[in-house]
């Protein structure tokens, strides 16, 4: 496993940014939709989505402002696309964590009973 | 929603046994795998070392948070904080805390660890090795707690 260089570490944007951003449906959908079908422009995820395209527009600035989706410009229209990177590290560590403390719990189910 | 786990189990032992197990130094690094110096203090910290095979040349710190006989007891650390070489003092840190209540034929424990949105991404990477896990698998699951909070769906 190599260890990431201090100077790699200071250019990352704050982590927190990237949970924030997570921590609402309607954003968690779209993350999921631009995984599920590859990017999109807003006209095709506000369709079935229950809100404005305002507010789809809304939501995906606050992805990209975390990082986690990018727009670009295709013809006449912007399509966003993901970022799957950040979301990726985030995710596997608490997954991580969440294991260990499994076999944590596991080895002091065994020691008390 | 990245920010913590929280994990509930439930053990078929009186609470005074579990609560011994979690707060006496000695009982707490036999079933954790480390080797403590002193008692647990509430604002105090612990040092020790870890006995945990492929770990056992690490030292392990910790402070202890609160203590709430028979109830509650939680501490903060660098959470796999295992690179002798990294001075990680600077860093964030996460609170661990164990929650009892009683349970019929035994005691009921939350464990919840929390403060990991602080912790720098470079460092939350580095515990795992690059590309084990497809980004695929990690979208299903997150469409699952998608759908799971979302009773429109």
């Amino acid at each position: 496993m190599s260890r990431v260089s201090n100077a790699a570490l200071k250019q990352l944007p704050d982590a927190a940014r990237v949970f924030a951003a997570l921590g609402d449906p309607t954003r968690l959908r779209l993350v999921s939709r631009l995984s599920a079908d590859g990017p999109q422009s807003i006209t095709a995820l506000t369709a079935g989505a229950g809100v404005t395209r305002q507010a789809i527009t809304k939501h995906l600035m606050a992805l990209g402002d975390a990082g986690l989706a990018t727009p670009a410009r295709q013809g006449r229209q912007i399509v966003w696309s993901l970022e799957t990177r950040r979301l990726d590290i985030a995710r596997r560590h608490l997954d991580f964590v969440s294991g260990q403390w499994d076999q944590a719990l596991d080895r002091l189910k065994h020691f008390v009973e | 929603m990245t920010d913590r786990i929280e994990k509930t189990i439930c053990l078929r032992a009186p609470r005074a046994r579990v609560w011994a197990a979690l707060t006496d130094a000695g009982q707490f690094g036999a079933w954790f795998g480390v080797s403590l110096r002193g008692p647990f203090v509430a604002g105090m910290p612990v040092e020790g070392r870890l006995t945990i095979p492929g770990y056992d040349h690490l030292d392990w710190t910790f402070n202890v948070e609160a203590i709430v006989p028979q109830t509650q007891f939680s501490y903060r650390w660098h959470p796999h904080a295992v690179d002798a070489s990294v001075d990680y003092a600077t860093e964030a840190t996460t609170l661990v805390e164990f929650a009892l209540s009683d349970e019929a034929g035994g005691t009921r424990l939350r464990v919840t660890e929390s403060g990991f949105d602080r912790l720098p991404l470079a460092r939350r990477q580095e515990v795992f090795p690059l590309n084990s896990e497809g980004w695929e698998k990690m979208l299903a699951k997150i469409e699952r707690h998608v759908l799971a909070a979302d009773p429109a769906r």
